[in-house]
C-alpha cells in the first residue's frame, strides 16, 4: 500500500473541481502512455485580465493522479495565466503534503496539462519534450530515460558520475546494479565496455547537495590551476613513452592541449586525449571536454 | 462490518488450527532436529510427519522428494539453477511470458550470462500454443519452467501434457505451482513433472516456508551448501515451527479440496456474474474455461485499478490490480499486456481471489459495492460522458503523451 498523506487521500476521496468547466475557453489534454495516466484540464480564463476564473479536470489514473489534478485546480483558480505557469511539480506535491517518489510523475502530468491549456488559450502549439522511463533511483525519483540521456550527453563512465549528474544512486545505493546495467548498455552504443574499477566507488557519506555541487564552488582561477595540476600529474606517464602534453587554454568546460613529442601525430593520440579527459572529469567531478589545440582557432572563429 | 478479504492469491490468513499446531515449536519444542537428544528428536519426528503430509497432498511417490525451502522464489531459483549446473552442456531454457517474477527476473538475468531463453507466448485468453512449445524443445534445453496456474488470472496451463512432451524430448520439467497447490488435486507420481515449487503462505500456512518437490533420480545441485539438512540438498537449520504449520496446512487443504472446487468455485462464479451483470463495459480476462476455482480477474474499462482498490479498501474490501500504479512500475501487468488487453482496460483490471474462509454474504456485499465505485470513477474519466463512454473514446480523448 502506498504511504499517501491524509491530504492526498482526502483529495482523492473528495476531488475538487471534477468535470468540465461550463463555458471553458482553454483545454489541455496530456497523458503518459506507458503508465496509463491521462488528464484533461479545462479552464475559464477572463480575456481582460487573464485570470483563471474556474478550473476543472477529468482524470484517468490512480489515486495520486486524481488527487494531484484536484490540488492543481485548487492552486491555480484565481491566478493569472503567467502566475499559474510558475506552479511547479513540487508546489503540487507540497500542497498535498508530499507524494511517494514513484508518484511524482502524477504531479508532472498536472503541470504539463496546465502548460498545454495555456498554449491552447493563447493559440500556441504545445510540445512536450519530457520522456519518462521506469524509475531507477527511488531516493531521488530519477528515471531510466533521464539517466540514459545524461550518460550520453556527458559521456559518463562511472556510477559515481551518474550520481554527480543526476543524483541517481546518491542515496541508499540499492540501485547501483541498475545504474551499472544502464552504463553498460549506453557505453556499448559507442563500442565501449563499462569498467567498474574506472574510478573509486561513490562516497556514500556525501549528501545529494554536496554531490550536485561538484566544482561549482571553485573560482575560475582555482579551477584552471586544478586542471594544470591534473595535467602535470599525467605528464610523467607520457614522457615514459617519449611524448608530452601541455595545457594551452580553458574555455568553459573545454580544455585545449598540445600533444608533443612522440604523441604528436601518434594514432593513439585521440585515446590519450580521452584518458586525460576522464582523469580531469574524475578530479573535478563535472563534465570536461579535452580537445587538441588545433581546434582552438575554430572555436575562436565561431565565437 | 468486518473487512472482506478477496486477495488470497497474494497471501492467505493462517488457519487458527495451524497456528495452534505451530505454537509448541516456539516454546517447549525448541530443539534442533539434528541434535542427538530428546529435545531434538521430537522435533525431528514432527518434521517427518509434515513431510508425509505434504507428500500426500502432492501425490508424491516418496517423502524424501520433499525439500523444505524458505519460499516459492527460493524453490524456483533452486530448480532452474540446479538444472543449469547439472547439465553445463545445455544452455537454453523454456518458460512463458506470463510467469511470476520469481522465474522471469531470474531468466532475464540468466540471459545476461549468456543463456538463451525461449519465452512462450499466450493468446488473448492467456493460452499457450503447444506447437510453438514443441518446436523449441531440443537437447540444448536444460529445463522447462512453466507455471501450473497464473497468479493474476488463475488460468491453468497443461503442465501434465507439457511434462510428458519434455520427458519424451529428454528435457527436465519444472512447474511453479505456488497458486495451484491446495486448490486443485495433484498426483505427481503418475506425472512426468521433475520439480515443483510451492509456497506455504498461499495455502493458509505462514510466510517464509516453501517446498521444492524433487523427483527421485533427477540430477540435482543444491543452491545452499552447508549442513546435512534436507539430505544435503538444502543446508540451513530447519524452520521447524513453519514446517509443522505447512504440514498441517497440507492436510487441511486435502480435506477441503472438494469444498474448494464446489463451494468456493460457486462463490467465485456468483461474484463474477453479479459484477458483469451490474457494471457495463467490463470483461473477464484469462481463460474461464480452465482456471483455478478461487480466482476471477475482471478488466473495468476507462478507469484505473489503483483508484478502484483505494475506494474498495475504504469500504473494507481487499483486492488487487494489474494496474501500473499498484506495483510502482510504470507498466501495467505483463500478464495483461501479453494477452493484448488494451491499455485503457489493462490498467483497470482487478483480481478477486477467494478462499474457504469467504462466505456468500460477503460476495453479495462486494457485488453491491462495485457498481457505485465504477460510476464514481468513470464520472472523473475523460473517456466517459453521462451513462457511457464517449463516442470513439480513443479519438475523443487523445492526449499528448509524454
Amino acid at each position: 500500500m502506498w504511504d499517501y498523506s491524509e491530504t492526498v487521500k482526502e483529495h482523492f476521496y473528495n476531488p475538487r473541481n471534477a468535470g468540465v468547466v461550463e463555458g471553458s475557453n482553454a483545454t489541455g489534454d496530456v497523458g503518459s502512455l506507458s503508465c496509463g495516466d491521462a488528464l484533461r484540464l479545462t479552464l475559464k480564463v477572463n480575456p481582460e485580465t487573464e485570470v483563471i476564473e474556474d478550473a476543472g479536470f477529468q482524470t484517468f489514473g490512480c489515486g495520486s493522479a486524481i488527487a494531484s489534478s484536484s490540488a492543481l485546480t485548487e492552486i491555480i483558480k484565481g491566478m493569472t495565466l503567467d502566475d499559474a505557469l510558475q506552479v511547479s511539480n513540487q508546489d503540487i506535491a507540497d500542497y498535498l503534503d508530499g507524494l511517494p517518489p514513484e508518484k511524482m510523475h502524477c504531479s508532472v502530468m498536472g503541470r504539463e496539462a496546465l502548460q498545454a491549456a495555456v498554449a491552447d488559450y493563447r493559440g500556441e502549439e504545445w510540445k512536450d519534450d519530457h520522456e519518462e522511463g521506469a524509475l531507477v533511483c527511488k531516493c531521488f525519483a530519477v528515471d531510466e530515460v533521464l539517466i540514459e540521456e545524461t550518460i550520453r550527453a556527458n559521456n559518463l563512465v562511472t556510477v559515481e558520475q551518474v550520481a554527480h549528474y543526476t543524483k541517481a544512486g546518491g542515496g541508499c545505493a540499492s540501485c547501483h546494479e541498475g545504474i551499472e546495467e544502464i552504463l553498460t548498455r549506453v557505453m556499448a552504443e559507442s563500442g565501449r565496455a563499462f569498467d567498474p574499477n574506472a574510478a573509486p566507488p561513490p562516497d556514500m557519506d556525501a549528501t545529494p547537495e554536496t554531490l550536485a555541487e561538484g566544482t561549482t564552488g571553485m573560482t575560475n582561477l582555482q579551477r584552471i590551476r586544478r586542471i594544470e595540476m591534473v595535467i602535470e600529474s599525467i605528464r610523467p606517464q607520457l614522457q615514459m613513452d617519449k611524448g608530452d602534453v601541455e595545457l594551452v587554454d580553458v574555455m568553459g568546460d573545454t580544455v585545449y592541449v598540445n600533444m608533443t613529442g612522440a604523441c604528436n601525430g601518434c594514432q593513439m593520440a585521440s585515446q590519450t586525449l580521452g584518458g586525460i579527459q576522464q582523469r580531469l572529469m574524475e578530479d573535478l567531478g563535472g563534465f570536461i571536454k579535452v580537445l587538441p589545440a588545433s581546434e582552438l582557432p575554430k572555436a575562436m572563429a565561431g565565437a | 462490518m468486518a473487512d472482506i478479504y478477496l486477495d488470497n492469491n497474494a497471501t492467505t490468513q493462517v488457519d487458527p488450527e495451524i497456528v495452534e499446531a505451530m505454537l509448541p515449536y516456539f516454546t517447549e519444542q525448541f530443539g534442533n532436529p539434528s541434535s542427538m537428544h530428546s529435545f531434538g528428536n521430537k522435533v525431528g519426528f514432527a518434521i517427518k510427519k509434515a513431510r508425509k503430509q505434504i507428500q500426500e497432498l502432492l501425490g508424491a511417490a516418496h517423502d524424501s522428494e520433499i525439500i523444505f525451502t524458505s519460499c516459492g522464489t527460493e524453490s524456483d531459483s533452486t530448480a532452474i539453477l540446479s538444472a543449469l549446473k547439472a547439465q553445463p552442456e545445455r544452455n537454453e531454457i523454456i518458460t512463458t511470458v506470463v510467469e511470476h517474477p520469481a522465474v522471469l527476473s531470474l531468466c532475464e538475468n540468466l540471459e545476461k550470462e549468456g543463456y538463451k531463453v525461449h519465452y512462450l507466448a499466450v493468446d488473448d485468453k492467456g493460452r499457450l500454443d503447444l506447437d510453438e512449445y514443441r518446436s523449441v524443445l531440443s537437447d540444448r534445453v536444460a529445463i522447462v519452467s512453466v507455471m501450473w496456474a497464473n497468479n493474476e488470472t488463475g488460468t491453468l496451463f497443461p503442465v501434465l501434457e507439457m511434462a510428458e512432451m519434455a520427458h519424451a524430448a529428454g528435457v527436465m520439467f519444472h512447474t511453479d505451482a505456488v497458486q495451484a497447490v491446495g486448490k486443485i488435486p495433484m498426483d505427481l507420481k503418475s506425472s512426468r513433472i521433475d520439480m515443483l515449487s510451492l509456497s506455504g503462505h498461499k495455502l493458509h500456512a505462514p510466510k517464509g516456508i516453501g517446498v521444492l518437490y524433487l523427483r527421485r533420480g533427477v540430477r540435482f545441485r543444491p543452491l545452499l551448501r552447508g549442513g546435512h539438512q534436507e539430505r544435503g540438498r538444502r543446508a540451513g537449520t530447519e524452520n521447524t515451527a513453519s514446517i509443522v504449520g505447512l504440514g498441517r496446512a497440507a492436510e487441511l487443504a486435502l480435506r477441503h479440496m472438494a469444498f474448494e472446487n464446489t463451494e468456493v468455485a460457486a462463490m467465485r462464479d456468483r461474484l463474477e456474474h453479479g459484477i458483469i451483470d451490474a457494471v457495463p463495459h467490463c470483461f473477464v480476462t484469462g481463460n474461464p474455461g480452465s482456471r483455478l476455482p478461487n480466482t476471477t480477474n475482471i478488466a473495468f474499462e476507462f478507469v484505473e485499478g489503483e483508484a478502484i482498490l483505494m475506494l474498495l479498501n475504504k469500504q473494507g474490501i481487499a483486492a488487487s490490480s494489474g494496474s501500473a500504479c499498484t506495483s510502482g512500475s510504470l507498466e501495467p501487468s505483463h500478464v495483461m499486456r501479453a494477452m493484448n488487453i488494451p491499455f485503457t482496460a489493462a490498467h483497470g483490471s482487478v483480481r478477486l481471489s477467494l478462499s474457504r474462509y469467504n462466505c456468500m454474504g460477503e460476495i453479495e456485499t462486494v457485488i453491491a459495492a462495485i457498481p457505485p465505485i465504477m460510476a464514481q470513477l468513470r464520472k472523473l474519466s475523460p473517456y466517459w460522458q453521462g451513462d457511457g463512454p464517449v463516442d470513439e473514446p480513443e479519438k475523443a480523448f487523445a492526449p499528448t503523451y509524454a
